[in-house]
């Protein structure tokens, strides 16, 4: 129940939004974040859109990440 | 915005590896500065659930131990309220409630027997179906309100919207999460650093969690909900007692401001009071739930049916789950657990709800892991 499910959007309209699990399509309420747009992804809680997911801190993450697979590889061939 | 893999990146299993050596080595070092038990809670049932279906507890070192705390709001909703819902279903009101209540006992029997024996119960996604129900009956509909931050403020706004139809009415069971941990930390305890959750602090923003470090001397993260997410948490927990720091860090940027949703936290303030509520075995603690403002109180369902009762059970023959809401125990713990309760004849509410401790290990093997760790040396990855 309380688990939030990250998703793209698809469609908008007024309060309610179209967004898509990867194949999976839903009317979910915008009221919380109600500046959403088609194309952005977002959090998905009970029903509701809680959040949006900001891109830049995604790539920063993510690029984050591809160091540490690199300091892995190199892990891996120390071994 | 380009095609993005929400999931994936935080997936990754080289990076996993890179993150466990990285804990495995600190850990070492602590060990060797004498830290032989480090404890980290999370608050999460969401939490709970990646760390036992992943397997993360076995690949962590021997003096590094993640355990849960009050993360499963069906769990801590007492049975007193439960009872409410059951009363109201028996006297004809339909009861609309999340899937993960339905099975969850009162003090007697859950909504799920109610209705078997003839109680209107039915089950919702979320407070948007309850409304599209209402809309189509006739008849009176109670919305059971249970969950945190997460999910009351979809509530409120509806609320505050004025979108409620005139035969609907909620049963208020929110609960907030902060006054939780707060409780938990009041108490003694031997915690060594709190991991925050990821989506009840996108509404409250990480901000509020500032506290555990500030006036508790402890590291916390606010952490998603990946495999990698949480590996990283625990990474920084770990780097922070090595360093003798106790800071605020967000590792769930991506989703997590500093402030949070700020249009949420309007919501459940314009349609909101916090009031000291009770916790299912645990009781009272202060401020840790809403009920609905004077000027929305017609909404209330305890208001509108005076709906009453006086005496309940909350925890029933030895049932440990309120120790294993603190964090106090594990489920493994509890001499019933997997014997004479699992998830289809539960004695506690851990063992229902798929957030719920219990009911977690039970499913993906939390006890086996627990045993494994016991055997192996710190060394192994
Ligand atoms: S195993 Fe069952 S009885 Fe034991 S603590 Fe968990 S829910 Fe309660």
């Amino acid at each position: 129940m309380c688990l939030g499910i990250p998703a793209k959007v698809v469609e908008r309209h007024e309060n309610i939004a179209i967004v898509d699990y990867g194949g999976v399509t839903k009317e979910v309420d915008c009221s919380l974040v109600p500046d959403i747009k088609p194309g952005e992804y977002v959090i998905v809680h009970a029903g509701a859109i809680i959040e949006k997911i900001s891109e830049k801190d995604y790539e920063e993450t993510v690029e984050i990440l591809r160091e540490l697979i690199q300091v892995t590889s190199n892990i891996q061939s120390d071994e | 915005m380009k095609q993005i893999n929400l999931v994936k990146p935080f997936q990754n299993r080289n990076v996993s590896r890179a993150i466990v050596k990285k804990i495995h080595d600190i850990a070492k070092k602590l060990l060797k500065k004498g830290f032989s038990e480090i404890k980290i809670m999370h608050v999460c049932g969401t939490h709970e659930h990646t760390i036992t279906y992943y397997g993360l507890r076995s690949l962590l070192p021997n003096n590094v131990n993640v355990i849960a705390g009050p993360g499963c709001p069906v769990c801590i909703v007492p049975a007193r309220e439960i009872d409410e819902a059951i009363k109201l279903s028996k006297e004809g009101i339909m009861i609309l409630t999340y899937g993960d209540m339905y099975r969850v006992p009162g003090s007697y029997e859950s909504l799920a027997q109610a209705r078997a024996k003839g109680g209107k119960v039915n089950i919702v996604y979320g407070f948007l179906d309850a409304i599209k129900i209402a809309k189509k009956k006739r008849e009176d509909i109670v919305f059971f309100g249970v969950g945190f931050e997460t999910t009351a403020p979809i509530t409120a706004a509806l609320i505050f919207n004025k979108k409620i139809p005139d035969n609907l009415s909620i049963l208020m069971s929110y609960r907030i999460t902060v006054p939780a941990v707060r409780y938990i930390l009041n108490n003694p305890h031997n915690l060594n650093g709190i991991i925050c959750p990821g989506h009840v602090s996108a509404i409250i923003g990480a901000g509020a969690w500032e506290f555990i470090s500030k006036e508790y001397g402890l590291p916390a993260v606010v952490a998603g909900f990946e495999p990698i997410d949480v590996l990283l948490a625990i990474l920084s927990i770990l780097k922070q007692i090595y360093n003798g720091n106790a800071e605020l860090v967000n590792e769930y940027k991506r989703v997590v401001k500093w402030d949070g949703n700020k249009i949420a936290k309007k919501y459940l303030d314009k349609t909101f009071r916090i009031v000291d509520r009770d916790w299912r075995g645990i009781g009272i603690i202060p401020n840790s739930g809403w009920l609905l403002r004077d000027e929305f109180e017609h909404l209330d369902a305890r208001e509108k049916y005076q709906v009453k009762v006086d005496k309940w059970i909350d925890i029933k023959g030895g049932c440990l789950c309120a120790d294993v809401v603190l964090g106090k125990a594990v489920p493994t713990d509890c001499p019933y657990f997997g014997k004479s309760c699992t998830p289809q004849h539960p004695i506690g509410a851990c063992m229902v709800s798929s957030e719920g401790t219990c009911s977690i290990w039970y499913k993906y093997g939390g006890a086996m892991i627990q045993k494994i760790k016991k055997s192996v040396n710190t060394e192994g990855i």
